[in-house]
This record gives structure tokens, C-alpha cells and sequence, in this order.
């Protein structure tokens, strides 16, 4: 069974019959066999809790975006006002990227929130499996033979090893996806720090070049609407040269090399 | 044939059914190889509801370890491509 779950269940199953072959005496193997299935249920709690607390990461790193939306924006209309449209273009082609991470990020976040959900239940699912387990053996210590013990024992642990099983594949595959959008968010904050946002499609987002020119055509569709929509609100021509708020964007020049280099 | 479906439960399959199921897995291998995101969605969610459908649902309260762990319904192609090798899930 090559497969990915093939994979998992093998391992735990391994570590289950390794525990059960330590003890000769079935009633030890079961007291032994029950221990290690609470120990692992603590380490699943434990697991979740890590989940949580990535989550809460992202979230405040959607946060964060959000303010460098608004504050991006403010930019743009005060580079307007200045009459600078070059930058007030760079600063809307900014936080229309952003927009976009901030949109992909949403639905991930609500991706988690599912798989949070989903293994909370697999954990009272789990949780009831090792109940049935201690109360099964009970059963199995005052009803069977040694011999005949062994095999139910191995029997039910497997059944409680599935179980752990699944828990702990759906909790590896949301602490990959919060690891992969943390390095991903880290790799835009560095980019928008270095001053190359318009780098933020080699970030690798799995794109291809047709997906990423279309993108850019959109984009800049988008930034000629709105850069129309603020001259209208400022009134064409009537801009006040004045002067910029500091953190004033700049468009993209030496940072260029270190900023894709930390990206990769 | 017990199978689980991961964050579902377990089935009990039939002997009977193991061909059909076999015949999906097969095909999911092919799609995932192909690099057709649709085609191995909707293989893969055939897949599922085939042992929904023809396996028989054990209840929470049995104690059985599965013979095969099919991936969970929001599995992706790119979790596929990283998984799936050569005779995918069941063997032959």
C-alpha cells in the first residue's frame, strides 16, 4: 500500500505491535498498550492547540495587510494630490498585489478553520475509541487465554491505531498548510520591506506565465480605474504640490536582489 | 476489505466490490500522472462515493484496523502528485 494513508497506518501500526510484543503477560500489554494510547491522545490535544495558534498567526498577519491597504491608498491620493502620478501608480500596483495575497490568505484561513473543526471531531472520535479500549479489555483479561488475549488485544489497538491515524494525518496537513502561508506571508513582508512588491509573483504561487501576464493585465486595469477614480475625487488638475507623507513607497531599484533572494 | 475514509470512518467492502474499486484507484494513478486536476477530481470523489455506497459503514463503536486509508475528501492534486506512486492506493 504505497499510498499516503498506506504510509501513516503503517507507521503507527509498526509502533503499536512493537509495544505489544515487549510484554509477555497479555494483562500488562494491555495496561501498557492503554498508557501509550493516552500519551498519544495528549500529543494530539497538543497538535491542535499548534494549529490554533498558526492560525492566529495568519489572522494577525491579515491584519496587517489590511493596514498596509489603507495606508498604501493614502499614499496613492497624496502622491495624486503632489501630482506625481508615476508613484501614485506604484502605490495602487502595490495594494492591488496585496489585495490579492490578503483574498488568497482569507480563503485559507477559512480552509484551516474547516480542518480545525474536522479534527477536534476526530479527536473525541479517537477519545471514545480508547474508552471502548479500556473497557474491552477488562473484558478480554477475565474472558480469554493468554494466547487468545494476545491476538484481541492486537486486534482492538490496531482499531484504536487507525483512528490515531487519521487524527494525525488531518493534523499534518493543516500545520503544512499554516507553515506554507507563514513562509509565504514572510516572503511578501520582506519584498514589500525591500521595496520590489512587483516581484511578488516570483514568490511562486504555482503560476504559470500566462496565468501571470493575465493577472498583470488585470491588474493594471484595475490601477488605471482606480487612479482615474481618484483624480475625479480630487479633481482633475487642481493637485497642490505638496509634500508626501514619509514611508512614501519607492519604486523598486537596489532592494530588487535581496528581496527575491529571501523569497526563495 | 476494511477502508477508511480519512476524517470519515471506516467501510466494510466486499470482496465483490474490490474490482470496481480497484478500477477507480487505477484511473485516479492515471489522472494524478496526467496532471489533470478535474479529471482526478472527479475520480477521486467517485472513488469515495463508491465506498460509500457499496461498503457498509462500521459503527463507531467497533474496535478494527482498516486494510486500506483512502485520503480525505479535500485532498488535492498536488497532495496527490506528492502520494500517488505507482499502484496507488490498492495494490494490483
Amino acid at each position: 500500500m504505497p499510498g499516503l494513508s498506506g504510509r501513516m497506518s503503517t507507521v503507527i501500526k509498526a509502533k503499536i505491535s512493537k509495544l505489544l510484543d515487549r510484554a509477555e503477560d497479555p494483562a500488562e500489554t494491555l495496561e501498557y498498550s492503554y498508557q501509550k494510547q493516552i500519551e498519544l491522545l495528549q500529543n494530539v490535544k497538543k497538535g491542535i492547540a499548534d494549529v490554533v495558534t498558526s492560525k492566529k498567526r495568519l489572522q494577525l498577519q491579515e491584519e496587517k495587510y489590511q493596514q498596509q491597504v489603507v495606508k498604501l491608498d493614502t499614499q496613492a491620493r497624496q502622491a495624486l494630490a503632489a501630482g506625481n502620478e508615476e508613484l501614485a501608480r506604484t502605490a495602487l500596483e502595490r495594494k492591488t498585489a496585496l489585495q490579492g495575497e490578503l483574498q488568497s490568505l482569507d480563503s485559507q484561513i477559512g480552509q484551516l478553520e474547516q480542518q480545525q473543526e474536522q479534527m477536534t471531531a476526530s479527536e473525541q472520535k479517537l477519545r471514545s475509541k480508547i474508552e471502548q479500549f479500556r473497557s474491552k479489555k477488562e473484558v478480554i483479561k477475565a474472558q480469554y487465554s493468554a494466547a487468545e488475549a494476545q491476538v484481541r488485544i492486537s486486534e482492538a489497538a490496531t482499531g484504536v491505531g487507525d483512528e490515531m491515524a487519521d487524527v494525525g494525518l488531518a493534523m499534518q496537513r493543516a500545520l503544512d498548510k499554516t507553515e506554507n502561508m507563514k513562509a509565504r506571508a514572510d516572503a511578501v513582508q520582506e519584498l514589500e520591506a525591500a521595496g520590489t512588491f512587483e516581484d511578488l509573483t516570483q514568490i511562486g504561487s504555482g503560476e504559470d506565465d500566462i496565468d501571470r501576464q493575465l493577472k498583470a493585465l488585470s491588474s493594471s486595469t484595475e490601477v488605471d480605474a482606480q487612479l482615474a477614480q481618484m483624480k475625479a475625487e480630487l479633481g482633475a488638475g487642481s493637485g497642490a504640490k505638496g509634500e508626501l507623507g514619509t514611508g512614501a513607497p519607492t519604486a523598486g531599484g537596489e532592494g530588487a536582489g535581496a528581496g527575491q533572494e529571501q523569497a526563495q | 476489505m476494511i477502508v477508511r475514509i480519512a476524517t470519515e470512518g471506516q467501510y466494510e467492502v466486499s470482496d465483490d466490490d474490490i474490482p470496481g474499486l480497484n478500477e477507480l484507484d487505477n484511473l485516479a494513478v492515471t489522472s494524478c500522472e496526467a496532471n489533470d486536476d478535474a479529471a482526478f477530481h472527479d475520480v477521486f470523489m467517485r472513488l469515495l462515493e463508491y465506498v460509500r455506497t457499496h461498503g457498509r459503514r462500521l459503527p463507531e463503536d467497533e474496535l478494527v484496523g482498516s486494510d486500506v486509508m483512502l485520503p480525505p475528501p479535500d485532498f488535492s492534486l498536488e497532495e496527490a502528485k506528492a502520494e500517488f506512486r505507482g499502484e496507488g492506493l490498492i495494490p494490483g
